[in-house]
């Protein structure tokens, strides 16, 4: 998507009370960088808006940045098959209390990206349908992704590190 | 009785060696039309365990490829007597092809448990014989499949290319011809 349509996209936002600014440094598809709480009505709008009709949810993906900056960010890819244009939305929390509402019930293919993120950087997704581990083992000991990791000694009594 | 020595054809009291290869001490006389056969029980007992070893078939990762590969034309593992089997109750060897992670670990564990003995286990590749790349980094990998269930045989290789498991399911025929029912 062209710059003048992620300026669209900030006055369309700019409509409804809604702030977003541009993420920094050079992000494909063109990122904006939402507020958590506003995540649900940006996406809602994005999604039915005929001007823009992101029908699809492409790519959910989690980024620690540690305990020294203490945020985390959760960055969605979203796509208008229509228009041929992509959008990357992130969103900026704090590392210790990771937790904002889903969007599963704007793209169903929320459900298992959201669980991705949920079980390797320990993102809480309020109302998410079906919020458990999907790629670890359901009683696995913490979030792997996250910068502050540290293994289990053993998982089920089999030695776990090297 | 079966005539079990593949190059017997003469028939008149002629002694032909069964398995010059393992040194064994089998040899074969035949009385008129009939054969009688006398050998060691070990030696009968190992013979046709290593002659119709099945595979179960396994696959994790892409060692499963060059696994299937071995079964192709080419390499044709069916000359070993080696057919896969679709179930653990019928398999006799547990070819471990690709990367254990700890998610998988009790479903193998299990699998291993529901094999008749005697029941062997290939480890084919690095991930199964040691975690492989993921060795330090890899927090999901079981670092060896050795970690869950006892392995005969240890095939390298990233994957190993089907002559080298073929290598290896030739070690364990040489394992089994020296094994014996007193110490089993």
């Amino acid at each position: 998507m062209p710059d003048m349509e992620v300026d669209k996209v900030i006055a369309f936002a700019a409509e409804r009370q809604i702030s977003l600014k541009k993420a920094e440094g050079i992000s494909i598809p063109p990122t904006l960088v939402v507020d958590a709480k506003d995540l649900v009505v940006v996406c809602e709008s994005l999604h039915r808006d005929k001007a823009f009709y992101f029908d699809q949810l492409s790519c959910v993906t989690g980024l620690d940045n540690g305990p020294e900056a203490g945020t985390m960010e959760v960055i969605y890819h979203l796509y208008s098959i229509p228009y041929n244009q992509s959008l990357g939305l992130k969103v900026i929390l704090p590392r210790d209390a990771a937790s904002f509402d889903s969007l599963c019930g704007i793209w169903k293919s929320a459900n298992w990206m959201e669980r991705e993120v949920f079980d390797m950087y320990g993102v809480l997704f309020n109302h998410h349908p079906d919020l458990r581990r999907i790629l670890m083992p359901a009683d696995w000991e913490g979030h792997p992704l996250r910068k502050d990791y540290l293994q289990q000694e053993t998982y089920r009594e089999i030695k776990v590190s090297s | 009785m079966n005539d079990i020595s593949a190059n017997n054809t003469s028939g008149t009291g002629q002694i032909i060696p069964l398995d010059s290869t393992s040194g064994a001490t089998a040899y074969k006389e035949s009385f008129g039309n009939s054969g009688v056969i006398v050998t060691q029980l070990d030696n009968l007992f190992n013979w046709s365990r290593l002659s119709s070893l099945f595979p179960m078939t396994f696959g994790l990762a892409c060692c499963a490829i060059e696994f299937m590969s071995t079964g192709s034309t080419p390499y044709d593992m069916d000359r070993f007597g080696m057919a896969p089997r679709s179930s653990p109750r019928q398999s006799d060897v547990m070819i471990i092809a690709g990367t254990v992670t700890f998610k998988m670990a009790d479903r193998i564990r299990r699998l291993y448990e529901q094999m008749a003995e005697p029941r062997y286990v290939i480890s084919m590749g690095s991930c199964a014989n040691c975690g492989g790349p993921y060795w330090q980094h890899g927090y999901h990998v079981v670092k060896g499949v050795d970690r869950i269930i006892p392995v005969d045989v240890y095939v390298p290789g990233c994957p190993p290319r089907p002559e080298a498991l073929i290598g290896g399911i030739l070690k364990l025929h040489e394992k089994i011809r020296g094994e014996s029912i007193l110490n089993a």
